[in-house]
């Protein structure tokens, strides 16, 4: 099977299932196909890093997290009517998503500038653990500052609106969730075959090779890794709009693994690898755990497995190798 | 007054750094030898405070269910080498953080598996109830005490084992250059498995030595295990003395932080602002230490290989 037709497959099953599920009223799997492209659109994020230019980021959920943390905040100030900001910089919350999602994406790109500048100064192991210990730092600081719900986490009484659709309905809001991830995967294919693009996949193969005809590695990478960062950002932020909910759980270690998982699963470096992981997480998840209450215990098997023998995900299995890149 | 509770407080950050150490020479030693990053050696831990619980309770001696938690973490450490380990040593650390991950999942769910998601509980023994009088001033916990001694004893073991033995050189020369230690006729895959056995067996110990002050529940390998990455990253990976300094400092940092910082706050700042000021901000203070070593010294205090 060839990839572009696999890829082609996927999006009409995402599409097309919860339009079935909306039409013999079973809201619950509209729910988890917004769910999956929410997720996927994270992974989608984290692809680019850890795809394309070979930054093994442990600490994603930071940036997933904040995303929730930005909308969750934003709206409690809203329904609150408590200004976020008084003073020269005023500033009230919102429960408009076009709003939002521009801040959630501004404040993942600083806290990602912040995190990348003094990560990508190390390389290998020391990347992974202090992308880890960035993102832990951010987990324990929300649980032991108690204005946003501390520990307890912060409800979103209203899911936040959108210009001319009801979010409450749960089939608009995942046609919000399945767009954005539309959009994010055509843009991130025409990045990938940009000049940025191609430096990146360069950097990844050699870094000192890259170097040597003149392009700065830091620039690239830092560009990649806040990129990466805003698009997970939006994804938490829409994750927060789905469960209605933020709680420091986002910013967990768990969060960053299972983010990881969506890449591995599906195909590392593939565009549509995250896509497809996701959905095959999310159905295990489903599946099995209707089965059985240790479903994580199946999981953790097949995620083995996937890493020791089939190390290009599905995607690899059912297309085979990939092309040179 | 405040010079007893500040002895306490060394006493504990001694206790904390102690510990840590124990786990942390393990994972300092698996990724200097052989490469591997181990997110699993939190299983380990926790493998070892279940093995521990489990004998204590069926044949009612603790130090049965010390002896057991080294048996059973260095038995699934070896297994573990055997069977997965080995397969990741070429790998991409990617492939070792999933691979490890994926063992994590498997680990914690069939111990919920076994033994439900309910904690254990496990007793200390009578000889450590109550409290000892130190230096004729400061009433500290019998159990703590020897938690302290006791590890402290194991990483005496641990240094002259590493230094001064025949084993504990091949294991530096493995971790020196594999490829040589190998040409020299050593057998390095045995010698492999070997030191995984022990890293679990260490890790293990300290599982079941802080399974009798906290609980013993799924789970309780995971802060432990980040712990110990921020120490063996502060303390250069693969270095074991790196491993004692960072443990030791993260040791102090944390309990001197969550001990002091809100007051010292306060002398700055508006009380009540100060205390969750202070919360947050000692919650956080070893992860800012590792950020602030790593960007001045980005491969850590010792770093192992030059």
């Amino acid at each position: 099977m060839s990839e572009k037709m696999l890829n082609r497959a996927l999006l009409s099953l995402l599409i097309i299932a919860p339009w079935l599920a909306h039409w013999i009223d079973e809201p619950y799997y509209v729910s988890l196909a917004t769910r999956i492209a929410i997720l996927a659109l994270a992974g989608v994020g984290l692809n680019i890093a850890l795809g394309l230019g070979g930054m093994v980021s442990f600490g994603h959920a930071a940036f997933f997290g904040i995303g929730g943390y930005v909308t969750g905040i934003l709206a409690s100030h809203a329904l609150n009517y408590e200004p976020l900001f008084s003073g020269i910089f005023a500033m009230s919350g919102s429960t408009q998503m076009l709003f939002i999602w521009p801040i959630a994406m501004l404040v993942g790109a600083i806290a990602a500038i912040f995190i990348g500048l003094l990560s990508l100064r190390t390389s290998g192991v020391y990347f992974i653990m202090i992308t880890l210990a960035f993102a832990q730092m951010i987990y324990y600081f929300s649980i032991s500052w108690p204005n946003y719900g501390g520990e307890d986490g912060l409800p979103i009484y209203l899911r936040n609106s959108f210009p001319g659709v009801n979010t409450l309905q749960p089939i608009q809001f995942f046609m919000i969730c399945c767009t954005i991830l539309l959009t994010t995967l055509w843009g991130v294919s025409r990045l990938q075959d940009s000049r940025f693009g191609n430096a990146l996949k360069a950097l990844r193969q050699n870094e000192t090779r890259v170097a040597a005809v003149g392009i700065s590695p830091l620039g690239i990478k830092l560009a990649a890794f806040v990129i990466s960062a805003m698009i997970t950002a939006l994804a938490g932020s829409l994750f927060a709009d789905l469960n209605r909910f933020v709680s420091p759980t986002m910013f967990s270690w768990h969060t960053s693994g299972q983010i990881m998982i969506f890449v591995i699963l599906g195909g590392i470096g593939r565009l549509y690898g995250p896509v497809a992981g996701a959905i095959m997480f999310i159905l295990c998840e489903a599946l099995l755990g209707s089965w059985t209450e240790y479903w994580q215990f199946f999981l953790g098997l097949l995620l083995l497995w996937v890493v020791l023998f089939a190390r290009g995900g599905l995607i690899g299995l059912l297309c085979g190798d990939k092309a040179h890149d | 007054m405040d010079a007893i509770l500040l002895l306490e407080q060394l006493l504990n950050g001694l206790q904390l750094g102690i510990m840590l150490f124990l786990i942390a020479a393990g994972l300092t030693l698996i990724f200097g030898v052989m490469g591997l990053i181990n997110l699993a050696h939190g299983s380990l831990y926790m493998i070892g405070a279940f093995a521990c619980a489990a004998v204590a309770t069926w044949s009612g001696s603790f130090w049965l269910g010390l002896m057991a938690s080294l048996t059973f973490a260095a038995a699934a450490g070896a297994l573990i080498e055997v069977v997965i380990m080995r397969q990741l040593y070429h790998r991409e650390h990617l492939d070792q953080v999933l691979a490890t991950f994926a063992l994590i999942l498997i680990c914690s769910e069939g111990t919920r598996w076994l033994f439900g998601s309910f904690p254990l509980y496990l007793d200390v023994p009578d000889i450590f109830y109550g409290a000892v009088n130190l230096f004729g001033v400061l009433q500290y916990s019998r159990y703590r005490l020897f938690i302290i001694v006791i590890g402290l004893f194991t990483a005496l073991c641990i240094y002259l084992l590493i230094n001064k033995t025949r084993i504990g050189m091949r294991i530096r020369a493995g971790a020196a250059d594999r490829q040589m230690t190998a040409a020299l006729g050593i057998n390095i895959s045995l010698l492999y498995t070997l030191v995984f056995a022990l890293g679990a067996a260490l890790a293990g110990f300290s599982g079941a030595l802080v399974g009798s002050i906290q609980s013993v529940e799924v789970g309780m390998g995971e802060p432990v295990l980040i712990l110990a990455f921020v120490v063996v990253v502060i303390g250069g990976i693969g270095s074991i003395r790196g491993a004692l300094v960072g443990a030791l400092l993260v040791g102090m940092v944390d309990t001197l932080g969550r001990g002091y910082l809100p007051q010292i706050l306060q002398l700055l700042l508006d009380p009540v602002f100060a205390n969750t000021l202070g919360a947050a901000l000692s919650s956080i203070a070893i992860y800012l230490l590792m950020i602030v070593i790593l960007v001045f010294k980005p491969k850590g205090l010792f770093p192992a290989h030059g």
